[in-house]
């Protein structure tokens, strides 16, 4: 521990003694000839000492059971270097033999913060950490969005990868869905690995009634000046509970106001090389029906353009080839679904336009060509469309199929 | 302060125009202004109508235009700094859209003094700052984002209190209509203000970056100019983050996504339609 931080430490230790009454003391380390004194001067742990620094204050304290617990640590000990020694400190134990083998307390210092971050990480995806969390969110201590019409949405933190030294810590915004930068510095020295990509998702659809809902209506008395879908029969009152159709979904009302640039007054039309380009990435339907006008690989599924089909057509014939019938074991739901939607040009089209076609008379393009492909095609196609994922289509795709063959 | 700038004006040998509009600008959280030309806050046409919006007009404006009288008591004086920068504020926010304003504007922004977005998929575009109305008193000052098109809240509550009146609703958007090369680009790093964040030690380097950038700018400051400047796809090639649970997505989150996407690509297409028969 170098002086400034041992100073720190002193002082944390006059202030915080509340700690959990734990004997091993932290000062311990500055005797050089290993960590012999024991006697009770302190009763701050190295996790609450740790947590209360400047720049940690998105840490939660990871109960020292869960540290304790090997399952929770594996494969944790490859990672972190003086594995042992780190552990040793962060649980304020005691070393059982003499450390002069460690060149530098600094060291162990270092380990020790990436061993308690990556716990960490582990930690806040369980119940009683994301507990923790909440309170801390709830009390806004990871901060709100910079975004004007987030009106201020509390943010969690975001790890933009699990593997440790790769970047900072990012914060994510339930409500525009995006990371930012923390405003100040201090958390430049903070791993996002210690947060994890994982967390910020999870503890949303720990706690729905914190996350705000994908759709959203422009209240009909406040100025619509600021929303670029203006519709005039918009008078349904929000005055009423919020309500998500959907109860896996976030159950708060959105902040869904999208900028609307303005010149002298005049919105700047979409013509113009400088108009708006972006408003998409804001933008939120008015109901939640119109997010199912949006088929799985993100096309409208009533566009009556015919472009659209002759693509729709071509990328059906590509998919059809590339496939193979024996891929079709229920076990690789998960990677398939992955790879599907990075790659949505490979797959078959199962909007649900297509889907409904084949039980009537006008058929469309995609079913003509699954009655065109040899028989062992056709029967794998249900088991095909398992592998997507998307169930809802599944359901209607699978009978329409078996009407086909 | 106000004595400083009393007694700077006293002191003057010369009379070096500006001392307030200086003292204005160097004080701590009016990093946002620019210097607004002497000429421009002398032609009375382009103060038309500032006399309703501001009280003690006249001797605000004198203050600004230090050409006060010493004999003001001193109580006025300092109800008089407040309507001066209202005042000088007003000016402001129509200065920067004149011609001057915009290139006096340009150079801040290439040096990223107004901040940067953010936004992780925009690091790290540089801001510009907005009103979100034109009247005073109303809603202070955002800052625009010419990559992903949005408003965020200055970082620091000092810049967080500045009038939005004092930038308006239209200047970023004129900037951008006038000069359309500035457009930031929806991907990849930001040619401009990147040399701003080096030390001491790069000077040099620095140096030549802004040399590199004047060249730059010297086709880029014609008015008008990037006829051939497409940007009706340019908003595919943006990047965004994908929420994911232990690498997978979120049901809901993917659904609005990909809803957003498909406005997205029937923007392109509509605009890439009406380009076509624009050539």
């Amino acid at each position: 521990m170098n002086a400034a931080e041992q100073a720190e430490f002193e002082e944390e230790e006059a202030i915080g003694g509340t700690g959990e009454g734990d004997e091993i003391m932290e000062e311990a380390e500055e005797h050089e000839d290993g960590y012999t004194s024991s006697t009770p001067t302190s009763t701050l742990t190295w996790i609450s000492w740790f947590c209360s620094l400047p720049g940690h204050e998105y840490f939660c304290e990871v109960t020292e059971d869960f540290i304790e617990d090997d399952f929770n640590l594996t494969g944790l000990n490859t990672a972190v270097p003086f594995w042992k020694e780190a552990m040793e400190m962060v649980l304020d134990v005691e070393p059982d033999e003499d450390t002069s083998k460690i060149p530098d307390v600094s060291i162990v210092e270092s380990s020790a913060e990436m061993l308690y971050g990556l716990v960490h990480q582990r930690y806040i995806l369980t119940r009683v950490g994301l507990a923790a969390m909440v309170d801390k969110y709830e009390l806004g201590i990871f901060g709100s969005c910079p975004r004007v019409y987030c009106m201020g949405t509390n943010v969690v933190p975001c790890g933009r990868s699990d593997m440790y030294g790769l970047d900072t810590v990012k914060l994510f915004c339930p409500n525009c869905n995006d990371i930012y930068v923390p405003p100040s510095s201090r958390y430049q020295g903070v791993d996002g690995a210690f947060f994890g990509t994982t967390f910020a998702h999870l503890f949303f659809q720990t706690y729905r009634e914190l996350a705000p809902a994908p759709f959203w209506k422009a209240p009909p008395n406040s100025s619509m000046s600021n929303s670029p879908r203006l519709s005039a029969g918009s008078m349904t009152h929000s005055t009423t509970t919020f309500v998500n159709p959907n109860p896996h979904g976030g159950q708060k009302r959105a902040a869904g106001y999208v900028y609307v640039p303005r010149i002298y007054g005049f919105k700047v039309s979409e013509r113009a090389k400088c108009g708006p380009r972006m408003q998409w990435l804001r933008l939120r339907p008015e109901s939640p029906e119109e997010l199912d006008m949006v088929d799985w690989r993100g096309r409208w599924i009533d566009d009556e353009d015919d472009d659209y089909d002759e693509d729709e057509e071509e990328e059906e014939d590509r998919r059809m080839e590339d496939f193979d019938p024996d891929a079709n074991d229920d076990d690789d739901d998960d990677e398939e679904e992955e790879e599907e939607e990075e790659e949505p040009s490979k797959s078959p089209p199962t909007s649900r336009h297509d889907a409904v076609a084949p039980t009537g008379s006008a058929r469309t393009t995609p079913t003509s060509n699954t009655n065109a492909r040899p028989p062992i095609s056709n029967i794998s196609l249900p088991k095909m469309n398992t592998l997507d994922g998307k169930l809802r289509v599944i359901k209607q795709w699978s009978p329409a199929v078996g009407l086909a063959t | 302060m106000l004595h400083r700038a009393v007694e700077d004006v006293s002191t003057g040998s010369d009379s070096d125009y500006s001392r307030w509009i200086s003292w204005f600008l160097s004080s701590k959280g009016n990093e946002y202004f620019c210097e607004v030309d002497e000429d421009f806050i002398l032609d009375r046409f382009n103060l038309t109508g500032l006399n309703n919006e501001v009280s003690n007009y006249a001797q605000a404006l004198d203050l600004i235009t230090d050409q006060l009288d010493d004999d003001i008591q001193d109580e006025l004086r300092g109800s008089l700094d407040v309507q001066a920068r209202l005042l000088y504020g007003l000016i402001h926010a129509r200065w920067i859209v004149t011609a001057r304003g915009l290139t006096k504007m340009i150079e801040k922004y290439r040096r990223a003094e107004f901040g940067r977005c953010p936004r992780v998929m925009c690091q790290p575009q540089p801001l510009l700052p907005v009103g979100l109305n034109d009247v005073p008193y109303e809603k202070s000052v955002k800052l625009y984002c010419g990559r992903c098109e949005d408003l965020y809240s200055p970082k620091s509550s000092r810049h967080g209190s500045i009038d939005g009146a004092f930038f308006g609703t239209t200047f970023p958007h004129l900037l951008f209509l006038v000069y359309p090369t500035l457009i930031p680009p929806k991907i990849g790093p930001t040619d401009i203000g990147a040399s701003s964040t080096s030390g001491n030690g790069t000077r040099e380097g620095e140096n030549r970056i802004r040399r590199r950038l004047r060249e730059e700018m010297d086709p880029a400051i014609a008015e008008g100019g990037g006829e051939n400047i497409s940007t009706a796809s340019v908003a595919l090639k943006a990047e965004r983050y994908k929420p994911r649970i232990y690498g997978f997505q979120l049901n809901e989150i993917a659904k609005l996504q990909r809803w957003q996407e498909a406005v997205r690509d029937r923007q392109v297409a509509r605009l890439e339609e009406s380009e076509e028969r624009g050539s």
